[in-house]
């Protein structure tokens, strides 16, 4: 395959939130301002990259059968790595997304692509798989956390675009993330099919 | 090369290795990133510490003493703010269980004379854009919003609407009367009440 399309691919045709529908959890939890979006989809790229490597690596020691908690280690322990660093480092970022970290874990985007991606192909495929699906990841919780953060509080990360008085408070909570992602995921298939 | 057979023996191995290996590699994170969480963490605590209590020159967090308050002992532990020996006041933190969205941790900082210099919100769970608003709300000097320079033993620190003297948060009134009853607790536990009930919020629990 061509090394440029398997970027493509999860950026676009792929894209893990807006084509897949994968890692609804992550997407709708944290996507309250565009930087935590941001963070948190920085963070599973990390996560998608090291995990896929490794398991492409050793996906020929691992026996069929117990592939998948072979995978869930590996992944268990980047994000455990991950989230040790982030206290340490940007102690901030990792106040605000709080529990969802942990939760990388569980996120089926990083299992899916371990699963359908790393474990049939090539280290160096495997990581550009992992940067492809990670940017669309954060470049479409970046999105929804930016429209949900100008809807509700007239910001855009942290600069102010018109006073908080005329945002839409409905927007910083859940059902504003219902309602974005509704309407993002609507916008980008119509462009899609095009 | 071969894929490795689903043997029992194989499967075995294979884990035990991986898990090993997941392991040894924590273990020498973990060891890396000790320290810096530890003092980014201390860090956190002496800077709010030093925004909530009177200017101090000895180090609070090494004088600092734990009490349990009221019925529900509650921890609150107290940083004694010194200058010169002589205590100036103290930052006090503190927690509430009776937060809209579960505890709510604050530091508040009171002068010598039992009057509340500062607060901050350390952690809490309130509806962003509604409880959440007590970041500042309760500093803002608007109506009767303010509760800095107020003295819990002689003004009526709660909510307007169980006849304080306290404006509650527009549409957050329970999270409103949590960090005023988190404020009685510090207040008690600066002062070393460590039987009083808590007064702050009468109503809290009949809302």
């Amino acid at each position: 395959m061509n090394k440029m399309s398997i970027i493509l691919n999860g950026l676009i045709k792929e894209n893990p939130t807006f084509v897949l529908l994968l890692g609804m959890c992550p997407t709708l939890g944290t996507t309250s301002s565009a930087e935590n979006g941001m963070g948190m989809g920085l963070a599973t790229t990390f996560v998608l990259i090291c995990s896929n490597v490794v398991i492409a690596l050793i996906k020929n020691f691992i026996p069929d059968k117990i592939r998948i908690p072979a995978f869930i280690v590996v992944i268990a322990a980047f994000v455990t790595i991950l989230e040790m660093c982030m206290k340490a480092y940007v102690p901030a970022l990792y106040a605000s997304l709080g529990l969802f970290i942990p939760l990388i874990v569980v996120n089926c985007i990083v299992l899916g692509r371990a699963e359908s991606f790393a474990a049939k192909h090539n280290a160096f495929d495997s990581m550009l798989d992992g940067i492809g699906i990670g940017l669309g990841f954060t470049g479409a919780l970046t999105l929804l956390g930016a429209i949900r953060e100008l809807l509700g509080t007239g910001k855009i990360f942290s600069a102010t675009i018109f006073p908080e008085e005329y945002g839409s408070l409905i927007f910083v909570l859940a059902p504003g993330a219902f309602i974005a992602l509704g309407y993002l995921i609507l916008i980008v298939n119509k462009l899609k099919t095009k | 090369m071969a894929k490795t057979e689903s043997t029992f023996l194989n499967m075995l191995v294979v884990l035990t290795v991986i898990t090993l290996i997941a392991g040894a590699a924590l273990g020498y994170v973990y060891s890396i990133t000790k320290n810096p969480i530890a003092e980014a963490e201390k860090k956190q605590q002496i800077e709010a510490i030093q925004m909530v209590a009177p200017e101090f020159d000895n180090s609070p967090i090494e004088d600092k003493y734990s009490l349990k308050i009221g019925a529900d002992s509650l921890e609150a532990t107290i940083f004694p703010a010194k200058k010169a020996g002589e205590n100036v006041g103290a930052a006090v933190e503190t927690i509430t269980k009776k937060g809209f969205g579960g505890e709510i941790k604050i530091m508040v900082g009171f002068n010598a004379d039992g009057s509340i210099r500062n607060y901050k919100v350390l952690k809490h769970a309130e509806t962003p854009g509604l409880g959440s608003k007590m970041d500042d709300w309760f500093r803002t000097d608007k109506n009767h919003q303010s509760i800095l320079g107020k003295n819990p033993a002689t003004d009526h620190l709660t909510v307007s609407k169980d006849g304080g003297s306290v404006d509650a948060i527009t549409a957050a009134t329970i999270s409103s009367r949590a960090f005023l009853d988190a404020i009685q607790t510090a207040y008690n536990a600066y002062m070393n009440r460590t039987d009083a009930q808590s007064g702050a919020s009468p109503k809290a629990h009949t809302k």
